[in-house]
């Protein structure tokens, strides 16, 4: 799933300075699962810039509430199609797209993004999430024992750890496991450490061409897998 | 034939000694110079860092055109963090043009661990890569297939960490870089002459030079320091002690007497084909090392 992080109240508070009424606006999905714009989140924000602004004794704003099943596809926006008439702006805590899908929904509407997109990953624990893919539109976890290198060493090489590994950590960040390693271990405990003895070239940073678009053609079920 | 007076060197059954300048920060290079200066009779060659540790300097490649300027064999570092294979390419053929032909290739210390820490890592090759690329060029094609106009001829090398904590997957790294063509190979910086023996004793089936890194302590708490700070090197605690041991203002004179006992013992006991001392912005004792370890390099 998208892991975001909502952005510092201040920053919320100095993008919303210029509009009277403003739709705070969840999303049911990844915001919801990671913590960052769903239902709950929404109305703690709204609660949050509602004492902010009695505090600051300038009652400028007023907030309306609103979380979507999601905010990515088309016909869930139609259901804000009867909203946006009444507010200046929309306040997203969508993820990145979201907020963009938004915007080229609703033209006349400023759309002004809540959270911070920051990768695709999954919880590790309670409070805890981890990246785990670059979307690089090339997968090689075959040959990497189902650990991602791309996304889980900090220089995303594909022949082997550096020299800066210590004690299994990276060098950029000591409580970072070192990717490599961690592929080393799984792919000995698999008996695959042939596919690390292999050379890997440059990748094709331009397997996709960004910004990236997927076009296929509609099958019936089971026709494209035999 | 030989590309190089260092890759002519390689093909000697000589005791091998390179060293590195860092360029400065700026554009004042005359300590650069100086040290330059002293160093070039005195070893084989001399590598120039490349951003060490991501911290933005003066570049390798200027660093090596004074080195050439200067009567000396330069050595280019060369890391991919911050080029892509477009200039990284450019660069090999600007430093083959001005007759820099010694090319060490490595990966690159992460952004993380500099002084430009927002910048973009760039990491579009390894240093495997980087190895291959070199070799594509001098099949007289770019690593996008086209021909090229002139074909450089380079001599290539790589890093290896033989103290490593867990050595296996280095090894494995090691090997593919042998493949890719490295001729030579500058370790990372050795304490422990056991765990160099240990890789030579791996190492010595395959066709290349390694030459053991050396690097110079000037206190205790450079140690430590370098311990929880620079990538990949491990300074045993006996080293540490015997640094803090030492009265204030001794710990530079006890370094030097480290790093010559340690390469001392390793051309003593025939541990490696070479040294590649790192001083850490105490080139100027490097002299005074060989001469404590008793290592002359004959230069032509």
């Amino acid at each position: 799933m998208i892991v975001a992080e909502q952005k510092p109240l201040q920053e919320i508070r100095r993008m919303i300075s210029p509009y009277e009424r403003v739709l705070i606006l969840g999303c049911g999905t990844c915001m919801t699962v990671c913590d960052a714009g769903g239902e709950r989140e929404v109305s703690f924000l709204h609660n949050a810039l509602r004492v902010a602004q009695s505090r600051s004794g300038n009652e400028a704003h007023r907030f309306l509430e609103y979380t979507l099943k999601r905010q990515c596809e088309p016909e869930f926006l139609e259901m804000l199609v009867d909203k946006v008439g009444d507010v200046d702006a929309i306040l997203s805590l969508g993820c990145g797209i979201g907020v963009q899908a938004i915007a080229e929904r609703f033209p006349d509407t400023p759309v002004l993004p809540g959270v911070n997109t920051s990768f695709i990953g999954m919880a590790r624990e309670q409070g805890v999430w981890d990246e785990r893919c670059a979307a690089c539109g090339d997968c090689r976890l075959e040959d990497t024992a189902g650990i991602c290198p791309i996304t889980r060493c900090t220089k995303g090489i594909l022949n082997g750890p550096c020299a800066g590994t210590k004690n299994g950590k990276c060098e950029a960040n000591k409580d970072m496991d070192c990717a490599w390693v961690l592929i080393y271990k799984r792919l000995e405990r698999l008996g695959q450490l042939e596919k690390m003895r292999r050379y890997y070239p440059m990748r094709n940073f331009r397997a996709v061409p960004r910004p990236k678009r997927i076009v296929r053609t509609p099958v019936a079920v089971g026709e494209d897998n035999g | 034939m030989a590309n190089s007076l260092f890759e002519e060197k390689l093909h000697s059954n000589e005791f091998l000694v390179t060293t590195e300048v860092g360029p400065p920060k700026g554009v004042d290079v005359s300590e650069m110079i100086h040290h330059i200066d002293i160093l070039k009779d005195r070893v084989d060659a001399i590598n120039v860092t490349d951003h060490q540790s991501s911290v933005m300097r003066f570049p390798s490649l200027g660093g090596c055109l004074l080195v050439k300027e200067h009567g000396g064999e330069p050595i280019l570092q060369m890391t991919c963090r911050d080029r892509n294979r477009l200039a990284l390419q450019a660069d090999l053929l600007l430093a083959y043009s001005r007759g820099i032909v010694n090319v060490l290739c490595l990966t690159g210390d992460s952004i993380d661990v500099g002084d430009h820490k927002e910048a973009k890592p760039v990491f579009d090759s390894d240093s495997i890569q980087l190895l291959k690329m070199i070799r594509t060029l001098e099949s007289g094609k770019d690593v996008g297939g086209n021909d090229l106009k002139g074909t450089p001829k380079f001599c290539v090398g790589a890093s290896v960490h033989p103290e490593a904590d867990l050595i296996e997957p280095q090894l494995i790294k090691f090997e593919k870089k042998v493949t890719a063509g490295a001729q030579f190979f500058q370790t990372q910086g050795i304490f422990d002459v056991a765990s160099l023996r240990r890789f030579m004793q791996y190492a010595s089936q395959f066709d290349v030079k390694i030459l053991a890194g050396i690097i110079v302590l000037a206190s205790a708490r450079m140690a430590r320091y370098m311990n929880d700070n620079v990538p990949g090197i491990i300074v045993p605690q006996a080293i540490i002690d015997e640094l803090a041991a030492v009265e204030k203002g001794k710990g530079l004179q006890k370094g030097i007497e480290i790093a010559a006992r340690l390469i001392r013992t390793i051309k003593e006991e025939n541990l490696s084909h070479g040294v590649h001392i790192m001083a850490v912005g105490n080139e100027r004792v490097v002299p005074d090392i060989l001469e404590a370890a008793e290592v002359e390099v004959a230069r032509h």
